[in-house]
């Protein structure tokens, strides 16, 4: 009987002892907002354009690890990006929803047409990151380095002076491409 | 002869050197070019920013276009001139792409701008040896064209080995071997130079044994400076591919391996070209710029293959004129050596800081790539490897875009020597590979900064968004707060004023209702009994009946509104003061005012009447009679009233009010009496000391009451 008891009181306190640890680390540990969030927000291009009918590319994050929404509504980010929020949320990639948009080839930047521009600052309002400069009546201009290519200034343009314009490959952006990937019979064939 | 330890580095093939074909004939010059095409971007780091423009004639050596920043490089005119062109063209780079360039057209007469060395430049400061070698554009003639004065600008204390680079192993280039025949002493003094600058312990002059000559010629020119004693060593080294490549000399030499992403400046080490040596000495010591550079042209398509001072700006097309090229042998031509050089397309492309070798091969030479199959895994890469990679696991990461885990193999310490490629039985092309999967990774690390700073960005505007909406509601608040309170302030002051405002204005609009209803119902009550006095007289008793009703009804109300009217003049009368106030001179005056205007526009219409002999003229004359009763008696009641305000004033309203606070005063100054009297009668039952005290203050208290009450019946008399 003693046995019993000496058994069953080390048990006891064995799981008091371990309860109240595993209680401290739940409060000393604890991970403030959704990680998961954090990982989606990351992969995503940033462009905030809001294709996704989203506004922002944070609240998109937010609501695939909400589980509300599908992956597959982010054209700028593409393939790649559906493949990298697929591995790390463990599901399985789909294609582009085409309701959203195309992938784009390259990387947009938005280009005012100077003389063109009226000065309404419409744009400026209108532009997510902020990459619009200009003031009411004075032509504005677009810092490229800072634009994400959203078009979003296109449509408030009342006299429609904003062309979007593919990234120029530069010196310093230009890099080797990938070599022909086919084997040579397959060329010889296409010779 | 040394007691310097070779170590050997893992790694390496042997390709045919096809050296010979070219050094059979000295270093020599060219004639001038018709034109000389100057890239501003001939180094790493910054572009230069040219300072001279269209048109202007430049001297030799003159700065043409200036460093920006520390990491860049000064650029002179090799050569006197009109600059004929600032513009895009075609550069030494592989992507075939165009950059700004400086083109100036040489007026044949070499004049030398004012140039100066340093005199005694072994004793000078390095301080001062950096500076020149900064403003003489000097950068690394080895290949990869680093600013010299950056790379010796580290702490001195740091660097225990000076490396000299003259191995120069890949194939067909034989640019430093030839200077090194020629210019040797140039070069140690070069080298002195640069042991002035960042003072090592000991330089080691890493040369491959396939050039006996150039270290015969080292060695002589050595022993002649014997007398200084400055630790160089030439260490012959066998020959292997890629024996010059910076780490792998260095592993060679000292046994260390540079840490991955790391300097040689990190384990105590500097490592400079030989040639880099030979422009250090005649920038020094002639305060000659970086104008020209030793290039070796050759390969089976060209005519005389050898080395030239070459002028840089000078195109390709003019090298391959002058060494007679064979137009239709030519099958590729390519800038650099066969291994890590790349094709030129354009036959314009200039000689810049660091091309060393022009390549004009035939087909049989170096055939087009070879088609590429399938990888058997055979891992001949691997042991190609000079630096110790896993080209196999590079190889299928770089094609199928896995660019973290390329990264993870550390794709970045590649330094494409192309070994892998060139023992490849399948004959993949490993080096491009891997060069596009580093510029992939470096295109990603760039897209995630970019995408950093705009969600950076985002964030920011969204709060700046939130708080501005902040502010707005704020204000708006405060608004309507503010709105609120003088809305509760007016209804106050109403709810206050009402009372005397309406029963000011009401019973004397009200009176005059009423006075109007007491009529009707007056004429109502005498109509009916004349009614009914017919209707008793017709003998019709229905009617009369009816209409006593009737009377009965009128009579109510006429008693009512008798009865309206009485309360409405009681309140009118408790209101006398403010119904007084209404009425000021200003407005009596105004009343005349009216009635004067109105009997003046009456007289006139009666003098047009009386011209035209109108009818109304009787009608008129009456009006105007009126008009001139109602002027008087708004004449005369402004005058009344003008004598009642004046009345007023002389007897002022205090009588009264000192009435009241008379009579307060007599009320208080009793009770106060009868305070003391009780006190009084207290201490006296008491038999307290202080009854004589209290009934000094009681009498005074009787005094004062005494004069109060005098003064109210003087003010009420």
């Amino acid at each position: 009987m003693t046995i019993i008891l000496i058994a069953v009181s080390a048990l006891v306190i064995l799981s008091l002892i371990f309860g109240a640890i595993l209680g401290f680390a739940a409060v000393r540990f604890k991970v403030e907002g959704n990680p998961v969030v954090e990982q989606i927000d990351a992969l995503l291009p940033q462009t905030q354009c809001g294709q996704c009918s989203y506004p922002g590319c944070r609240p998109y994050a937010e609501a695939i690890a909400g589980g509300e929404e599908k992956i597959n509504k982010c054209p700028p980010g593409g393939e790649s990006t559906i493949a990298a929020i697929a591995d790390l949320l463990g599901v399985d990639p789909e294609p582009l929803d085409a309701e959203h948009g195309a992938e784009k080839e390259s990387a947009m930047v938005a280009v005012i047409r100077e003389d063109e521009c009226i000065g309404c600052t419409k744009c400026i309002q209108a532009c997510p990151v902020d990459a619009i400069l200009g003031a009411a009546k004075q032509m504005h201009t677009v810092i490229a380095d800072e634009c994400t290519g959203c078009d979003l200034c296109l449509d408030p343009c009342p006299v429609d002076c904003i062309d979007m314009l593919p990234v120029a490959t530069g010196l310093q952006t230009w890099h080797w491409d990938k070599p022909a990937n086919i084997i040579a019979t397959d060329k010889e064939q296409a010779a | 002869m040394n007691l310097i330890t070779l170590h050997e580095f893992k790694g390496g093939i042997h390709p045919p050197e096809n050296k010979t074909q070219s050094t059979a004939s000295p270093i020599s010059s060219l004639k001038l070019p018709e034109t000389l095409t100057l890239p501003i971007a001939q180094h790493i780091g910054a572009q230069s920013k040219p300072v001279v423009s269209l048109g202007d004639m430049v001297l030799k050596g003159q700065v043409i276009a200036e460093a920006q920043g520390f990491v860049s490089a000064n650029l002179h005119a090799p050569t006197s001139g009109k600059i004929t062109a600032i513009e895009h063209r075609v550069i030494a780079h592989p992507s075939g792409m165009s950059d700004i360039c400086i083109e100036i057209q040489p007026d044949g007469l070499e004049n030398w701008a004012t140039i100066q060395g340093i005199e005694n430049y072994l004793e000078a400061e390095p301080k001062a040896l950096i500076e020149k070698i900064a403003a003489s554009g000097v950068t690394g003639l080895g290949g990869a064209g680093f600013p010299t004065h950056v790379k010796a600008s580290v702490e001195p204390s740091k660097i225990e080995t000076l490396i000299i680079n003259a191995a120069e192993c890949e194939p067909y280039i034989t640019a430093d071997d030839m200077l090194m025949r020629e210019q040797a002493n140039s070069i140690i003094k070069g080298i002195e130079i640069l042991q002035r600058i960042v003072q090592p312990k000991q330089c080691l002059i890493g040369i491959e044994d396939n050039k006996p000559e150039a270290i015969a010629a080292l060695e002589h020119a050595l022993k002649h400076f014997k007398d200084n004693t400055f630790n160089i060593h030439v260490v012959p080294i066998p020959t292997k591919y890629p024996s010059g490549g910076e780490k792998q000399l260095i592993e060679i030499l000292t046994g260390k391996e540079v840490p991955a992403g790391g300097l040689p400046s990190d384990i105590g080490i500097l490592c400079q070209n030989v040639g880099t040596c030979f422009a250090i000495y005649k920038a020094i010591s002639k305060g000659e710029p970086l104008i020209s550079r030793v290039t070796t042209v050759t390969g089976n398509a060209c005519g005389q293959p050898q080395n030239f001072e070459v002028l840089l700006g000078t195109p390709v097309s003019h090298l391959l004129r002058e060494t007679n090229t064979d137009s239709n042998q030519l099958n590729r031509l390519i800038m650099g050596g066969p291994m890590m050089g790349f094709t030129l397309e354009d036959a314009q492309t200039p000689i810049v800081k660091s091309t060393n070798c022009i390549i004009a091969s035939s087909q049989q030479e170096l055939p087009d790539p070879a088609y590429e199959q399938a990888c058997i895994r055979c891992g001949m890469c691997t042991e190609a490897c000079p630096a110790q990679l896993l080209p196999q696991q590079l190889y299928w990461f770089a094609k199928s875009s896995n660019l973290e885990q390329a990264t993870a193999h550390n794709i970045s310490d590649c330094i494409e020597c192309g070994a892998c490629a060139y023992v490849c039985p399948s004959s993949i092309p490993l080096v491009q590979y891997y060069r596009f999967a580093k510029g992939e990774i470096k295109q990603a690390n760039a897209d995630k900064l970019k995408s950093d700073r705009a969600k950076e960005r985002f964030e920011t505007r969204m709060a700046r968004q939130e708080r501005e909406a902040a502010e707005k509601e704020a204000k708006r608040k405060a608004r309507a707060e503010a709105a609120a309170k003088k809305q509760a302030e007016k209804k106050a002051a109403e709810a206050a004023a009402p009372a005397s405002s309406e029963a000011k204005a009401a019973p004397a609009a009200d009176l005059e209702l009423l006075q109007k209803k007491l009529d009707a119902a007056q004429n109502g009550v005498k109509k009916t009994k004349e009614k009914i006095a017919l209707a008793e007289e017709a003998g019709d008793t229905d009617k009369v009946e009816l209409l006593k009703g009737a009377l009965t009804k009128s009579q109510d109300k006429m008693k009512e509104a008798a009865k309206a009217i009485a309360s409405a003049k009681k309140a009118a009368k408790a209101e006398p003061a403010a119904a007084q106030i209404e009425m000021t001179p200003e407005r009596m005056e105004k009343k005349v005012e009216m009635a004067e205007s109105r009997l003046n526009t009456a007289q006139k219409r009666l003098a047009d009447a009386k011209e035209s002999n109108s009818e109304q003229v009787d009608a008129l004359t009456t009006a105007v009679e009126k008009q001139q009763e109602r002027v008087n008696e708004a004449k005369q009641a402004l005058t009344e009233f003008l004598n009642t305000l004046s009345n007023a004033t002389q007897l002022p309203a205090k009588p009264e009010v000192n009435l009241d606070q008379l009579k307060q005063k007599v009320l208080a100054a009793q009770t106060r009496v009868d305070k003391a009297l009780e006190r009084l009668n207290m201490a006296k039952e008491q038999g307290l000391e202080t009854v004589g005290a209290l009934q000094m203050g009681l009498d005074k208290q009787q005094a004062k009451l005494e004069e109060a009450k005098k003064a109210l019946q003087e003010a009420s008399a």
